[in-house]
């Protein structure tokens, strides 16, 4: 198989809060191969937008850290690189798109000067060439009429323009590799359907790879390849799509799959997952999971499970699989 | 078949915007029609569905009724009366019989007071209980029923995660034991797996005392799973209602197909989100005559542009607003 664009390895982002130290990610590894679309499925503080921030390097040192790992993107450490070669790679190489594009798009500036302003810093595009290319984007996202929009500013478009905006942006320099974190959470479940298309359709176009941030399993289930399941800062489960949904490892993704009200059929109750998620200040030794498993054994209170492969490419890390322990 | 508890009918609310004397004299006075003349009816014991994308006017409904928002016009009438005629006082008594549950509940619980004082001042506002001991006993029993413990009672909210939060509001609107129940996107601030377990929580409460709920979310899933009926809103106006099972098997307006055509469901072997309409969801602010989904509907003729279609029953209890059927 070809190299990984994208390759994270035991990465553990902490922070040195007053209260203590948090560990946001903890050991999480997963790469990510050209044209592949991962999803990385979680609940909210489960880590999964530190681990696309650290990609970037916008982890804020302090209160930040990168306890260990590595993160290669084309084979380059991005954490051993200058700021010099990193500002290379953010938005020419690697774009972003986040969940409020109102407060990721600047209020005072005209959307047309803020996607200029990106193409002449990181292109070197002249005024009038950047205008020109700024118009092509609006254009290709699907902004009616963008020669009379170009000069609109980011409130006089409704939530599905600005996110259309922000998808202008990103693509503007033509990256290889496009970080969605939770694009259409704000959006109506029509406006979310078109955003989904058009993110899809941009990345077969220009040939991108996608990392796709969400918390919904409808959404990673039509727009990703690949899944990867995040539970309290470790990555829990890993896998194809189709083996993730059909045949669920872990019993925290087999708990959230059977605790989503189905469209087909209406049952009277739901099956839950119990209690909550644990305190990431404090959280439980071993796997983190096991306060709320039905299933936990001893070793689950001592040791923190390991990611194992359990069929070609479907890992889960759940001492349930250990052999040793069954 | 039961009796209906709550029947709305016409409700109406106009909100006039640019309303200063010189935008008035410049004729450039505008009117938001957040809800623009709904007529619904909830059956003792059974839960509503209220759907809709945001800013149908889903929300100003719930307050409507409650008259958290003074309606234009028409009628909400609780078991027969209409409770838009109340007076001050009579409203003040009633409202014991209507609860609301919140979307959010760290803002709608009050930082500064413990669980004990949050749930026990409905309590002492419609003088419910008498004395300390009294109050104490029943919010000891309200946490019992909303599946807190008595060690939480004289905590903080801050000391609860959101689904926590949202079990002490239920509890809250419990405590004066009201008919109907309002639910106004009680789970779309919570996590999947917490979000199950207050949708059964509502299940229990609902059998335990015979509640009627309205349920208003955006989700169609949640809607689908707690719904007896189903209303679906779009713009101010109710353009469909009927039993859950013949909405989402056998919709009949272009909206409400378009919108669980749009649902993406997490099963990847389930056909992906599909687009039916196209453009943005219509503005409120002076529509124009006709159907509000005209600019977006695949089969809008002329007509649509010029008659507001009206509800017409077309099978038992299910309801359809469009030119063509």
């Amino acid at each position: 198989m070809a190299e990984p664009v994208l390759e994270i390895d035991n990465l553990s982002v902490r922070f040195n809060l007053k209260r203590g130290v948090l560990r946001a990610v903890d050991g999480v590894s997963l790469s990510i191969h050209k044209g592949e679309t991962f999803g990385l499925v979680g609940e909210s503080g489960s880590g999964k937008t530190v681990t696309a921030r650290s990609i970037m390097r916008l982890i804020p040192t302090p209160p930040g850290e990168i306890a260990t790992g590595t993160v290669r993107f084309e084979g380059r450490d991005i954490y051993q690189m200058s700021d010099r070669e990193i500002r290379e790679i953010r938005g020419r190489q690697i774009a972003m798109v986040f969940q409020e594009p109102m407060s990721a798009l600047n209020p005072v500036f005209t959307v047309g000067s803020q996607i200029g302003d990106v193409l002449r810093t990181n292109m070197g595009l002249s005024k009038a060439e950047a205008r020109e290319r700024t118009l092509e984007m609006l254009q290709l996202v699907g902004i009616p009429s963008p020669s009379s929009r170009i000069d609109s500013y980011v409130h006089e478009f409704s939530g599905g323009m600005r996110q259309r905006v922000m998808l202008a942006m990103a693509l503007s320099c033509d990256p290889t590799f496009l970080i969605a974190d939770e694009p259409t959470t704000a959006l109506d479940v029509t406006i979310q359907a078109t955003i989904l298309e058009l993110i899809t359709s941009m990345i077969e176009r220009f040939d991108m790879s996608l990392l796709f941030i969400t918390h919904n399993l409808g959404v990673v289930a039509h727009a990703c390849d690949t899944i990867g399941v995040m539970y309290a800062s470790h990555l829990v489960e890993l896998g194809s799509k189709e083996e993730v949904f059909a045949n669920p490892q872990h019993p925290y993704t087999i708990g959230l799959l059977r605790s989503i009200p189905r469209l087909d059929v209406q049952e009277k109750f739901l099956t839950p997952i119990d209690g909550s998620v644990c305190d990431m200040m404090n959280p439980p030794q071993g796997c983190k999971f096991h306060p709320r498993c039905g299933q936990a054994m001893d070793v689950c209170r001592e040791r923190v499970p390991e990611l194992k492969e359990l069929a070609p490419g479907h890992l889960a890390a759940c001492h349930l699989h250990d052999q040793s322990s069954v | 078949m039961s009796e209906n508890l709550l029947e709305v009918k016409n409700l109406t609310k106009h909100f006039s915007l640019n309303t200063d004397l010189v935008s008035r004299l410049a004729g450039r006075t505008q009117t938001l029609k957040a809800v623009d003349g709904i007529s619904f009816h909830i059956r003792q014991g059974e839960t509503l569905g209220l759907v809709g994308e945001s800013g149908c006017g889903k929300s100003t409904t719930g307050r409507l009724i409650t008259r958290l928002v003074e309606p234009t016009a028409g009628e909400v009438k609780l078991r027969g009366e209409d409770m838009l005629d109340f007076s001050p006082k009579r409203m003040r008594q009633t409202r014991k019989n209507v609860q609301l549950v919140f979307q959010d509940p760290y803002s709608s619980l009050n930082p500064r007071k413990t669980i004990m004082q949050i749930l026990s001042r409905p309590l002492e506002v419609h003088n419910l209980a008498k004395s300390w001991h009294e109050k104490r006993e029943r919010v000891l029993e309200l946490l019992n029923l909303v599946g807190l413990g008595s060690e939480h009672i004289d905590r903080y909210p801050h000391e609860f995660s959101g689904g926590q939060r949202q079990r002490v509001a239920i509890a809250r609107g419990l405590s004066v034991n009201p008919e109907l129940m309002i639910g106004d996107e009680p789970v779309s601030a919570l996590d999947v797996s917490i979000q199950a377990q207050i949708l059964n929580l509502f299940r229990e409460l609902q059998e335990k005392f015979n509640l009627t709920y309205l349920f208003i979310a955006h989700d169609l899933s949640v809607i689908r799973h707690i719904s007896d009926r189903v209303a679906v809103m779009y713009v101010g106006k109710i353009v469909e209602s009927g039993p859950v099972a013949t909405i989402f098997s056998d919709p009949q307006h272009p909206y409400t197909k378009a919108l669980l055509a749009a649902v993406p469901e997490a099963d990847p072997k389930k056909p992906p989100p599909r687009l039916i309409l196209k453009g943005e969801v219509a503005t409120p602010i002076d529509p124009p005559p006709g159907c509000r989904l005209q600019g977006r509907c695949p089969i809008a003729t002329s007509i649509c542009g010029e008659v507001s279609p009206e509800l017409v029953t077309v099978d038992t209890d299910h309801q359809v607003a469009c030119h063509h059927l």
